[in-house]
Protein backbone atom coordinates (compact mmCIF):
# COMPACT_ATOMS: atom_id res chain seq x y z
CA UNK A 1 0.00 0.00 0.00
CA UNK A 2 2.81 2.31 0.58
CA UNK A 3 4.45 1.69 -2.27
CA UNK A 4 1.73 2.45 -4.04
CA UNK A 5 1.74 5.94 -2.75
CA UNK A 6 5.24 6.61 -3.30
CA UNK A 7 4.50 6.20 -7.05
CA UNK A 8 1.67 8.66 -6.72
CA UNK A 9 3.84 11.33 -4.92
CA UNK A 10 4.98 14.45 -7.28
CA UNK A 11 8.71 13.64 -8.62
CA UNK A 12 10.12 16.01 -6.45
CA UNK A 13 9.56 13.59 -3.55
CA UNK A 14 11.11 10.62 -5.54
CA UNK A 15 14.23 12.03 -6.65
CA UNK A 16 15.13 13.72 -3.64
CA UNK A 17 18.33 12.16 -2.07
CA UNK A 18 16.69 12.29 1.34
CA UNK A 19 13.25 10.60 0.58
CA UNK A 20 11.01 10.43 3.23
CA UNK A 21 11.00 6.91 5.02
CA UNK A 22 7.77 5.34 5.29
CA UNK A 23 6.83 4.16 8.90
CA UNK A 24 7.26 0.31 7.15
CA UNK A 25 11.53 1.08 7.06
CA UNK A 26 12.30 -0.08 10.72
CA UNK A 27 9.47 -2.75 10.33
CA UNK A 28 10.44 -4.77 7.60
CA UNK A 29 14.13 -5.73 9.06
CA UNK A 30 13.92 -8.88 10.38
CA UNK A 31 15.28 -9.56 13.81
CA UNK A 32 18.21 -9.72 15.46
CA UNK A 33 20.72 -10.19 12.48
CA UNK A 34 24.31 -10.67 12.38
CA UNK A 35 24.09 -7.42 10.02
CA UNK A 36 27.22 -4.99 10.43
CA UNK A 37 26.33 -2.29 13.31
CA UNK A 38 24.24 0.26 11.84
CA UNK A 39 26.10 3.61 11.25
CA UNK A 40 26.08 6.49 13.02
CA UNK A 41 23.64 7.94 10.65
CA UNK A 42 20.98 5.32 11.77
CA UNK A 43 20.90 5.12 15.42
CA UNK A 44 18.78 7.97 16.59
CA UNK A 45 18.86 8.39 20.38
CA UNK A 46 16.48 10.57 22.34
CA UNK A 47 15.61 10.50 26.11
CA UNK A 48 18.26 8.12 26.55
CA UNK A 49 16.86 5.29 24.32
CA UNK A 50 18.74 4.26 21.12
CA UNK A 51 16.35 2.85 17.94
CA UNK A 52 17.92 2.14 15.16
CA UNK A 53 16.01 3.58 12.09
CA UNK A 54 12.50 4.97 12.82
CA UNK A 55 10.19 3.02 15.16
CA UNK A 56 7.01 1.65 13.41
CA UNK A 57 3.87 3.75 14.14
CA UNK A 58 1.34 2.22 15.66
CA UNK A 59 -0.26 4.93 17.39
CA UNK A 60 -3.02 6.19 14.78
CA UNK A 61 -5.24 7.61 17.70
CA UNK A 62 -2.95 9.80 18.94
CA UNK A 63 -2.61 11.37 15.42
CA UNK A 64 -2.22 10.28 11.73
CA UNK A 65 0.30 10.75 8.76
CA UNK A 66 -1.18 12.90 6.33
CA UNK A 67 -1.83 11.21 3.20
CA UNK A 68 0.15 12.61 0.25
CA UNK A 69 -2.55 13.52 -1.58
CA UNK A 70 -3.63 15.97 1.01
CA UNK A 71 -0.07 17.50 0.81
CA UNK A 72 -0.65 17.57 -2.52
CA UNK A 73 -3.82 20.05 -2.09
CA UNK A 74 -2.33 21.91 0.37
CA UNK A 75 0.73 23.37 -1.06
CA UNK A 76 -0.38 25.54 -3.78
CA UNK A 77 -1.97 27.27 -1.22
CA UNK A 78 1.31 27.99 1.18
CA UNK A 79 3.22 28.98 -1.74
CA UNK A 80 1.36 30.58 -4.48
CA UNK A 81 -2.42 31.31 -4.04
CA UNK A 82 -1.02 32.72 -0.23
CA UNK A 83 -4.22 35.00 0.21
CA UNK A 84 -6.48 35.76 3.03
CA UNK A 85 -9.48 34.35 2.35
CA UNK A 86 -11.51 37.38 3.87
CA UNK A 87 -9.44 39.94 1.80
CA UNK A 88 -12.66 41.06 -0.76
CA UNK A 89 -10.92 43.25 -3.32
CA UNK A 90 -8.40 40.88 -5.12
CA UNK A 91 -7.65 37.76 -6.91
CA UNK A 92 -5.84 36.46 -3.86
CA UNK A 93 -8.49 36.81 -1.94
CA UNK A 94 -11.07 35.51 -3.69
CA UNK A 95 -9.28 31.99 -5.22
CA UNK A 96 -8.72 31.05 -1.02
CA UNK A 97 -12.37 31.76 -0.33
CA UNK A 98 -13.58 29.92 -2.63
CA UNK A 99 -11.04 27.24 -1.67
CA UNK A 100 -12.40 27.14 1.70
CA UNK A 101 -15.72 26.59 0.02
CA UNK A 102 -14.92 24.00 -1.28
CA UNK A 103 -13.25 22.16 1.60
CA UNK A 104 -16.69 23.13 4.00
CA UNK A 105 -18.21 21.47 1.32
CA UNK A 106 -16.18 17.89 1.19
CA UNK A 107 -16.35 18.28 5.38
CA UNK A 108 -20.08 18.68 5.10
CA UNK A 109 -20.71 15.83 2.29
CA UNK A 110 -19.02 13.12 4.61
CA UNK A 111 -21.61 13.91 7.50
CA UNK A 112 -24.31 14.19 6.13
CA UNK A 113 -24.90 18.25 6.79
CA UNK A 114 -25.17 21.11 4.74
CA UNK A 115 -21.91 23.69 4.21
CA UNK A 116 -23.29 26.37 6.08
CA UNK A 117 -23.62 24.06 9.41
CA UNK A 118 -19.56 23.90 9.17
CA UNK A 119 -17.21 26.29 11.17
CA UNK A 120 -13.75 26.11 10.94
CA UNK A 121 -11.75 25.96 14.23
CA UNK A 122 -8.20 24.80 15.53
CA UNK A 123 -9.17 21.73 16.11
CA UNK A 124 -11.20 19.06 18.23
CA UNK A 125 -10.51 20.27 21.29
CA UNK A 126 -11.26 24.03 20.71
CA UNK A 127 -14.70 22.74 18.90
CA UNK A 128 -15.50 21.29 22.07
CA UNK A 129 -14.97 24.51 24.14
CA UNK A 130 -17.17 26.21 21.85
CA UNK A 131 -19.86 23.53 22.08
CA UNK A 132 -19.87 23.17 25.77
CA UNK A 133 -19.19 26.45 27.14
CA UNK A 134 -20.96 28.36 23.96
CA UNK A 135 -23.99 26.54 24.26
CA UNK A 136 -24.49 26.27 27.66
CA UNK A 137 -23.43 30.14 28.34
CA UNK A 138 -26.01 31.27 25.60
CA UNK A 139 -28.86 29.86 27.35
CA UNK A 140 -27.64 30.38 30.67
CA UNK A 141 -31.02 31.89 31.63
CA UNK A 142 -33.19 28.76 30.87
CA UNK A 143 -31.34 26.17 32.00
CA UNK A 144 -28.76 24.86 33.79
CA UNK A 145 -27.85 21.43 33.43
CA UNK A 146 -24.96 19.44 31.02
CA UNK A 147 -25.11 15.54 31.02
CA UNK A 148 -21.73 13.93 29.81
CA UNK A 149 -19.80 10.64 29.82
CA UNK A 150 -17.27 9.50 32.03
CA UNK A 151 -15.18 8.26 28.75
CA UNK A 152 -14.98 11.83 27.11
CA UNK A 153 -11.42 13.40 26.07
CA UNK A 154 -10.20 15.30 29.17
CA UNK A 155 -11.32 18.76 27.26
CA UNK A 156 -14.60 18.29 27.21
CA UNK A 157 -14.34 17.20 31.18
CA UNK A 158 -12.66 20.38 32.32
CA UNK A 159 -15.00 22.32 29.94
CA UNK A 160 -18.07 21.07 32.28
CA UNK A 161 -15.73 21.60 35.36
CA UNK A 162 -15.37 24.76 34.32
CA UNK A 163 -19.42 25.21 34.16
CA UNK A 164 -19.78 24.12 37.39
CA UNK A 165 -18.05 26.72 38.50
CA UNK A 166 -20.26 29.21 37.05
CA UNK A 167 -23.30 27.39 38.77
CA UNK A 168 -24.09 24.83 36.30
CA UNK A 169 -25.03 21.44 37.40
CA UNK A 170 -23.81 17.91 36.03
CA UNK A 171 -25.46 14.82 35.49
CA UNK A 172 -23.94 11.67 35.00
CA UNK A 173 -25.91 9.69 32.27
CA UNK A 174 -26.15 10.17 28.19
CA UNK A 175 -29.24 10.45 26.61
CA UNK A 176 -30.43 9.18 23.19
CA UNK A 177 -33.81 10.73 23.16
CA UNK A 178 -32.24 14.47 23.47
CA UNK A 179 -33.75 15.11 20.11
CA UNK A 180 -37.44 15.14 20.83
CA UNK A 181 -36.55 16.60 24.11
CA UNK A 182 -35.73 19.51 22.57
CA UNK A 183 -31.99 18.86 24.05
CA UNK A 184 -28.92 19.64 22.04
CA UNK A 185 -27.08 16.91 21.89
CA UNK A 186 -23.39 17.14 21.40
CA UNK A 187 -21.01 14.38 20.23
CA UNK A 188 -17.36 14.27 19.71
CA UNK A 189 -16.50 13.20 16.35
CA UNK A 190 -12.92 13.32 16.13
CA UNK A 191 -12.14 9.35 16.42
CA UNK A 192 -14.83 8.98 14.03
CA UNK A 193 -15.06 11.08 11.10
CA UNK A 194 -13.93 8.99 8.03
CA UNK A 195 -13.80 5.87 9.77
CA UNK A 196 -17.78 4.75 10.70
CA UNK A 197 -20.62 6.38 8.37
CA UNK A 198 -21.71 9.36 10.29
CA UNK A 199 -24.84 11.09 9.67
CA UNK A 200 -26.17 13.48 11.34
CA UNK A 201 -30.00 13.63 10.18
CA UNK A 202 -30.01 9.75 11.23
CA UNK A 203 -28.13 10.07 14.47
CA UNK A 204 -29.99 13.53 15.20
CA UNK A 205 -26.84 15.53 16.38
CA UNK A 206 -27.19 18.95 17.24
CA UNK A 207 -23.48 19.81 17.19
CA UNK A 208 -20.40 17.60 16.20
CA UNK A 209 -16.69 18.36 16.49
CA UNK A 210 -14.38 17.27 13.96
CA UNK A 211 -10.67 16.78 14.18
CA UNK A 212 -7.93 17.44 11.02
CA UNK A 213 -5.37 15.18 11.73
CA UNK A 214 -7.74 12.12 12.81
CA UNK A 215 -8.52 11.44 9.76
CA UNK A 216 -4.65 11.92 7.59
CA UNK A 217 -5.16 15.98 7.40
CA UNK A 218 -2.69 18.29 8.85
CA UNK A 219 -3.01 19.09 12.22
CA UNK A 220 -3.92 22.51 13.62
CA UNK A 221 -7.34 22.60 12.31
CA UNK A 222 -10.64 21.01 12.82
CA UNK A 223 -14.95 22.03 11.89
CA UNK A 224 -17.26 22.46 14.12
CA UNK A 225 -21.07 21.30 12.84
CA UNK A 226 -23.56 23.40 14.05
CA UNK A 227 -27.31 22.25 13.46
CA UNK A 228 -29.62 24.64 11.47
CA UNK A 229 -33.15 22.95 11.82
CA UNK A 230 -33.90 23.23 14.65
CA UNK A 231 -31.22 26.29 14.77
CA UNK A 232 -28.29 25.74 17.82
CA UNK A 233 -27.37 29.07 19.14
CA UNK A 234 -24.03 29.27 20.79
CA UNK A 235 -21.76 32.27 22.31
CA UNK A 236 -18.51 32.54 20.27
CA UNK A 237 -15.43 31.66 22.50
CA UNK A 238 -12.87 33.93 20.53
CA UNK A 239 -13.72 37.41 20.04
CA UNK A 240 -12.68 39.62 17.06
CA UNK A 241 -13.41 40.40 13.33
CA UNK A 242 -16.53 38.07 13.29
CA UNK A 243 -15.27 35.38 10.34
CA UNK A 244 -17.36 32.13 10.02
CA UNK A 245 -20.18 33.97 11.12
CA UNK A 246 -19.12 35.38 13.97
CA UNK A 247 -18.88 32.12 15.66
CA UNK A 248 -15.33 31.80 15.23
CA UNK A 249 -13.13 34.81 14.69
CA UNK A 250 -9.61 34.31 13.41
CA UNK A 251 -8.18 34.09 9.92
CA UNK A 252 -9.14 31.19 8.14
CA UNK A 253 -6.23 29.04 7.61
CA UNK A 254 -6.70 28.46 4.17
CA UNK A 255 -4.27 25.70 3.31
CA UNK A 256 -4.79 23.65 6.66
CA UNK A 257 -8.54 24.20 5.96
CA UNK A 258 -8.12 23.07 1.85
CA UNK A 259 -6.08 20.20 3.68
CA UNK A 260 -8.91 18.77 5.89
CA UNK A 261 -11.50 18.72 3.15
CA UNK A 262 -8.98 16.55 0.69
CA UNK A 263 -9.04 14.38 3.78
CA UNK A 264 -12.50 13.95 3.95
CA UNK A 265 -12.88 13.49 0.68
CA UNK A 266 -10.66 10.83 0.56
CA UNK A 267 -12.06 9.09 3.70
CA UNK A 268 -15.61 9.38 2.20
CA UNK A 269 -14.19 7.59 -1.00
CA UNK A 270 -12.18 5.12 0.82
CA UNK A 271 -13.99 4.26 3.68
CA UNK A 272 -15.67 0.75 3.19
CA UNK A 273 -12.05 -0.79 1.69
CA UNK A 274 -10.19 1.18 4.72
CA UNK A 275 -12.56 -0.53 7.15
CA UNK A 276 -12.03 -3.60 5.61
CA UNK A 277 -8.35 -3.75 5.17
CA UNK A 278 -7.73 -2.67 8.65
CA UNK A 279 -10.11 -4.98 10.66
CA UNK A 280 -8.25 -7.98 9.07
CA UNK A 281 -5.21 -6.12 10.22
CA UNK A 282 -6.68 -6.44 13.69
CA UNK A 283 -7.40 -9.46 13.26
CA UNK A 284 -4.13 -10.51 12.20
CA UNK A 285 -2.54 -8.76 15.09
CA UNK A 286 -4.71 -10.35 17.99
CA UNK A 287 -4.48 -13.67 16.48
CA UNK A 288 -0.78 -13.43 16.22
CA UNK A 289 -0.43 -12.40 19.56
CA UNK A 290 -2.68 -14.14 21.59
CA UNK A 291 -1.48 -17.52 19.48
CA UNK A 292 1.88 -17.27 21.53
CA UNK A 293 0.80 -15.39 24.94
CA UNK A 294 -2.02 -16.64 27.56
CA UNK A 295 -4.05 -14.10 29.46
CA UNK A 296 -4.09 -11.21 26.67
CA UNK A 297 -7.63 -9.47 27.70
CA UNK A 298 -9.07 -6.65 25.03
CA UNK A 299 -10.42 -3.74 26.88
CA UNK A 300 -14.05 -2.74 25.61
CA UNK A 301 -16.11 -4.50 23.20
CA UNK A 302 -15.50 -6.61 20.49
CA UNK A 303 -18.54 -6.12 18.58
CA UNK A 304 -18.93 -2.15 19.36
CA UNK A 305 -15.66 -0.81 18.13
CA UNK A 306 -13.69 0.60 15.89
CA UNK A 307 -11.37 -2.15 14.04
CA UNK A 308 -8.50 0.24 14.34
CA UNK A 309 -8.15 0.16 17.65
CA UNK A 310 -6.63 -2.51 19.68
CA UNK A 311 -6.27 -2.21 23.40
CA UNK A 312 -4.87 -4.94 24.95
CA UNK A 313 -3.82 -5.77 28.62
CA UNK A 314 -1.10 -8.56 29.33
CA UNK A 315 -1.61 -9.93 32.82
CA UNK A 316 1.25 -9.11 35.17
CA UNK A 317 3.41 -6.94 33.31
CA UNK A 318 2.96 -3.49 33.71
CA UNK A 319 2.24 -0.95 30.89
CA UNK A 320 4.78 1.08 30.86
CA UNK A 321 7.95 -0.93 31.10
CA UNK A 322 6.41 -2.69 28.32
CA UNK A 323 6.43 0.53 26.20
CA UNK A 324 10.35 1.28 27.60
CA UNK A 325 10.67 -2.34 25.92
CA UNK A 326 8.68 -1.68 23.09
CA UNK A 327 10.59 1.57 21.48
CA UNK A 328 11.07 0.23 18.52
CA UNK A 329 7.12 0.25 17.88
CA UNK A 330 5.36 3.38 18.54
CA UNK A 331 2.77 2.85 20.74
CA UNK A 332 0.89 3.88 23.78
CA UNK A 333 -0.26 3.10 27.49
CA UNK A 334 -3.66 3.73 27.55
CA UNK A 335 -4.87 7.43 26.03
CA UNK A 336 -2.41 10.05 25.19
CA UNK A 337 -4.09 12.89 26.90
CA UNK A 338 -3.69 12.23 29.94
CA UNK A 339 -0.51 10.88 30.17
CA UNK A 340 1.27 13.43 32.64
CA UNK A 341 -0.27 12.02 35.42
CA UNK A 342 0.35 8.55 37.28
CA UNK A 343 -3.39 7.02 37.67
CA UNK A 344 -4.54 4.43 35.08
CA UNK A 345 -6.71 5.74 32.29
CA UNK A 346 -9.95 7.08 33.40
CA UNK A 347 -11.17 5.66 30.53
CA UNK A 348 -10.33 2.16 31.30
CA UNK A 349 -11.31 2.29 34.82
CA UNK A 350 -14.84 3.52 33.44
CA UNK A 351 -14.98 1.04 30.87
CA UNK A 352 -15.04 -1.39 33.74
CA UNK A 353 -11.68 -2.49 33.75
CA UNK A 354 -9.87 -3.86 36.95
CA UNK A 355 -7.50 -1.81 38.83
CA UNK A 356 -4.54 -3.48 38.68
CA UNK A 357 -5.15 -4.36 34.89
CA UNK A 358 -5.55 -0.78 33.95
CA UNK A 359 -1.73 -0.73 34.62
CA UNK A 360 -0.88 -3.15 31.89
CA UNK A 361 -2.76 -1.97 29.17
CA UNK A 362 -1.10 -0.94 25.67
CA UNK A 363 -3.05 0.25 22.74
CA UNK A 364 -2.49 -0.67 19.29
CA UNK A 365 -4.02 2.19 16.36
CA UNK A 366 -3.99 0.67 12.94
CA UNK A 367 -4.36 3.24 10.16
CA UNK A 368 -4.50 3.28 6.48
CA UNK A 369 -0.77 3.35 5.81
CA UNK A 370 -0.48 0.21 7.98
CA UNK A 371 1.43 -2.78 6.43
CA UNK A 372 1.23 -6.51 6.92
CA UNK A 373 5.24 -5.94 7.71
CA UNK A 374 4.56 -4.18 10.72
CA UNK A 375 1.66 -5.72 12.13
CA UNK A 376 4.18 -8.82 11.82
CA UNK A 377 6.79 -6.91 13.43
CA UNK A 378 4.79 -5.64 15.97
CA UNK A 379 3.53 -9.29 17.22
CA UNK A 380 7.20 -10.25 17.30
CA UNK A 381 8.46 -7.75 19.55
CA UNK A 382 5.35 -7.68 21.76
CA UNK A 383 5.82 -11.37 22.29
CA UNK A 384 9.21 -10.71 23.25
CA UNK A 385 8.87 -8.26 25.66
CA UNK A 386 5.74 -9.47 27.18
CA UNK A 387 7.44 -12.88 27.55
CA UNK A 388 10.85 -10.83 29.08
CA UNK A 389 8.82 -9.45 31.42
CA UNK A 390 6.95 -11.68 32.58
CA UNK A 391 10.18 -13.79 33.81
CA UNK A 392 10.75 -10.31 35.63
CA UNK A 393 7.38 -10.49 37.31
CA UNK A 394 6.19 -11.40 40.95
CA UNK A 395 2.99 -12.08 40.30
CA UNK A 396 3.53 -13.80 37.08
CA UNK A 397 5.04 -16.50 39.33
CA UNK A 398 2.74 -16.54 42.44
CA UNK A 399 -0.20 -16.71 39.76
CA UNK A 400 2.01 -20.19 38.26
CA UNK A 401 2.10 -21.09 41.49
CA UNK A 402 -1.73 -21.01 41.87
CA UNK A 403 -1.98 -18.48 44.07
CA UNK A 404 -4.75 -16.17 43.96
CA UNK A 405 -3.34 -12.48 43.52
CA UNK A 406 -7.06 -11.16 44.74
CA UNK A 407 -6.87 -13.30 48.17
CA UNK A 408 -3.20 -11.39 49.14
CA UNK A 409 -2.94 -8.32 51.62
CA UNK A 410 -0.80 -6.02 49.56
CA UNK A 411 1.86 -4.38 52.00
CA UNK A 412 0.68 -0.33 50.75
CA UNK A 413 3.15 2.22 51.45
CA UNK B 1 9.58 28.07 -10.01
CA UNK B 2 7.51 25.90 -7.34
CA UNK B 3 9.66 23.47 -8.21
CA UNK B 4 12.75 24.58 -7.17
CA UNK B 5 11.25 26.47 -3.90
CA UNK B 6 10.43 23.31 -3.08
CA UNK B 7 13.46 21.22 -3.48
CA UNK B 8 15.14 23.63 -1.75
CA UNK B 9 13.46 23.79 1.35
CA UNK B 10 13.35 20.37 1.31
CA UNK B 11 17.17 19.87 0.94
CA UNK B 12 17.50 22.25 4.33
CA UNK B 13 15.00 19.73 6.34
CA UNK B 14 16.62 16.71 7.90
CA UNK B 15 14.23 13.21 6.59
CA UNK B 16 15.75 11.81 9.56
CA UNK B 17 15.69 13.72 13.04
CA UNK B 18 19.38 14.73 14.01
CA UNK B 19 21.31 14.71 17.27
CA UNK B 20 19.23 15.79 20.02
CA UNK B 21 20.25 19.28 21.48
CA UNK B 22 21.27 19.47 24.68
CA UNK B 23 17.87 21.39 25.99
CA UNK B 24 16.40 18.14 25.06
CA UNK B 25 18.61 15.75 26.90
CA UNK B 26 18.29 17.44 29.65
CA UNK B 27 14.40 16.66 29.75
CA UNK B 28 12.51 14.40 31.31
CA UNK B 29 13.60 11.08 29.59
CA UNK B 30 15.40 7.75 31.11
CA UNK B 31 18.68 8.43 32.41
CA UNK B 32 20.92 5.36 30.56
CA UNK B 33 21.36 4.17 33.63
CA UNK B 34 18.15 2.96 34.05
CA UNK B 35 17.80 1.79 30.30
CA UNK B 36 21.04 -0.24 31.02
CA UNK B 37 19.32 -2.12 34.57
CA UNK B 38 15.88 -3.10 32.02
CA UNK B 39 17.81 -3.61 29.10
CA UNK B 40 20.61 -6.15 31.16
CA UNK B 41 19.04 -6.62 34.23
CA UNK B 42 20.88 -8.39 37.07
CA UNK B 43 20.16 -10.63 39.49
CA UNK B 44 16.46 -11.45 38.13
CA UNK B 45 15.25 -14.81 39.77
CA UNK B 46 13.89 -16.83 42.94
CA UNK B 47 15.39 -17.89 45.87
CA UNK B 48 13.65 -21.57 47.32
CA UNK B 49 11.44 -19.36 50.21
CA UNK B 50 11.09 -22.20 52.34
CA UNK B 51 15.37 -22.05 52.39
CA UNK B 52 16.29 -21.32 56.13
CA UNK B 53 18.80 -18.56 54.59
CA UNK B 54 16.73 -16.76 52.55
CA UNK B 55 14.47 -13.61 53.62
CA UNK B 56 12.05 -12.96 51.41
CA UNK B 57 10.79 -9.11 51.27
CA UNK B 58 7.96 -8.70 49.31
CA UNK B 59 6.31 -4.77 48.60
CA UNK B 60 3.71 -2.94 46.95
CA UNK B 61 0.26 -3.22 45.32
CA UNK B 62 -0.78 -4.06 41.78
CA UNK B 63 -3.44 -1.70 42.30
CA UNK B 64 -0.53 1.03 42.45
CA UNK B 65 1.42 -0.40 39.54
CA UNK B 66 4.85 -1.51 41.70
CA UNK B 67 5.01 -4.96 43.60
CA UNK B 68 8.41 -5.70 44.15
CA UNK B 69 9.69 -9.44 45.75
CA UNK B 70 13.46 -8.86 47.04
CA UNK B 71 15.51 -12.16 48.35
CA UNK B 72 18.67 -12.43 49.83
CA UNK B 73 20.62 -15.45 50.88
CA UNK B 74 22.13 -14.94 54.44
CA UNK B 75 25.28 -16.58 55.14
CA UNK B 76 24.22 -18.16 58.84
CA UNK B 77 27.61 -17.51 60.75
CA UNK B 78 28.64 -14.48 59.11
CA UNK B 79 25.62 -12.64 59.07
CA UNK B 80 27.22 -11.76 55.16
CA UNK B 81 24.55 -11.80 52.50
CA UNK B 82 25.87 -13.82 50.15
CA UNK B 83 23.33 -13.36 47.24
CA UNK B 84 20.44 -11.98 46.03
CA UNK B 85 18.09 -11.77 43.52
CA UNK B 86 14.66 -9.39 42.89
CA UNK B 87 11.31 -9.89 40.89
CA UNK B 88 9.20 -6.50 40.06
CA UNK B 89 5.99 -6.00 38.64
CA UNK B 90 6.32 -1.96 37.71
CA UNK B 91 7.90 0.46 35.18
CA UNK B 92 11.35 0.90 33.96
CA UNK B 93 12.38 2.93 36.95
CA UNK B 94 10.59 0.35 39.82
CA UNK B 95 12.46 -2.52 37.94
CA UNK B 96 15.92 -0.70 37.92
CA UNK B 97 15.25 0.22 41.42
CA UNK B 98 15.05 -3.01 42.62
CA UNK B 99 18.09 -4.33 40.18
CA UNK B 100 20.25 -1.94 41.99
CA UNK B 101 19.27 -2.66 45.17
CA UNK B 102 20.49 -6.37 44.88
CA UNK B 103 23.50 -5.34 43.61
CA UNK B 104 23.59 -3.07 46.31
CA UNK B 105 23.16 -5.72 49.13
CA UNK B 106 25.63 -8.40 47.68
CA UNK B 107 28.72 -8.61 50.09
CA UNK B 108 27.59 -6.98 52.76
CA UNK B 109 26.07 -7.34 56.76
CA UNK B 110 22.99 -7.41 57.12
CA UNK B 111 23.00 -4.09 59.73
CA UNK B 112 24.86 -2.61 56.99
CA UNK B 113 22.06 -2.75 53.94
CA UNK B 114 19.24 -1.38 56.54
CA UNK B 115 21.52 1.47 55.88
CA UNK B 116 20.91 2.29 52.52
CA UNK B 117 18.61 4.45 51.84
CA UNK B 118 15.97 5.77 48.57
CA UNK B 119 17.68 9.12 48.15
CA UNK B 120 20.86 7.31 47.15
CA UNK B 121 19.07 4.86 44.98
CA UNK B 122 17.23 7.94 43.14
CA UNK B 123 20.34 9.83 42.95
CA UNK B 124 22.49 6.33 41.02
CA UNK B 125 19.36 6.48 38.86
CA UNK B 126 18.94 10.24 38.42
CA UNK B 127 14.93 9.00 38.84
CA UNK B 128 12.81 12.76 38.38
CA UNK B 129 10.85 13.47 41.09
CA UNK B 130 7.60 11.52 39.90
CA UNK B 131 9.08 8.63 39.91
CA UNK B 132 11.02 8.51 43.44
CA UNK B 133 8.39 6.59 45.09
CA UNK B 134 9.98 3.67 43.12
CA UNK B 135 13.42 3.98 45.03
CA UNK B 136 11.67 4.44 48.13
CA UNK B 137 9.93 0.63 47.56
CA UNK B 138 13.21 -0.80 46.95
CA UNK B 139 14.19 0.38 50.09
CA UNK B 140 11.31 -0.71 51.77
CA UNK B 141 11.74 -4.10 50.03
CA UNK B 142 15.73 -4.76 51.37
CA UNK B 143 14.19 -3.58 54.82
CA UNK B 144 10.84 -6.16 54.59
CA UNK B 145 13.73 -9.10 53.29
CA UNK B 146 16.20 -8.52 56.21
CA UNK B 147 12.81 -8.25 59.07
CA UNK B 148 11.82 -11.90 57.22
CA UNK B 149 15.19 -13.55 57.56
CA UNK B 150 15.35 -12.24 61.68
CA UNK B 151 11.76 -13.43 61.88
CA UNK B 152 12.71 -17.28 60.79
CA UNK B 153 15.85 -17.34 62.60
CA UNK B 154 13.89 -16.35 65.56
CA UNK B 155 11.41 -18.93 64.79
CA UNK B 156 14.09 -21.50 64.25
CA UNK B 157 16.14 -21.00 67.32
CA UNK B 158 13.66 -22.07 70.35
CA UNK B 159 13.28 -25.40 67.93
CA UNK B 160 17.25 -25.68 68.32
CA UNK B 161 17.48 -25.70 71.95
Amino acid sequence: MARNLIRRLPILYQNHPHRLFSSATAAVAPSPSPSPSPTDEEIVEMKGVKVSGRPLYMDMQATTPVDPRVLDAMLPFYLSRFGNPHSRTHLYGWESEAAVETARAQVASLIGANPKEIFFTSGATECNNISVKGVMRFYRDKKRHVITTQTEHKCVLDSCRHLQQEGFEPLEEIGRICREKGVPFHTDGAQALGKIPIDVEKMGIALMSLSGHKIYGPKGVGALYLRRRPRVRVEPQMSGGGQERGIRSGTVPTPLVVGMGAACEIAAKEMEYDTRRVTSLQERLLNGIRSRLDEVVVNGSMEHRYPGNLNLSFAYVEGESLLMGLKEVAVSSGSACTSASLEPSYVLRALGVDEDMAHTSIRFGIGRFTTEAEIDRAIELTVQQVEKLRNMSPLYEMAKAGIDLKSIQWAQH
Amino acid sequence: MLRLALKRSLRLGPAVSDTPSAAMVASRGYHERVVDHYNNPRNVGSFDKEDPNVGTGLVGAPACGDVMKLQIKVDEDSGKIVDACFKTFGCGSAIASSSVATEWVKGKQMEEVLTIKNTEIAKHLSLPPVKLHCSMLAEDAIKAAVKDYELKKAKAAPKQE
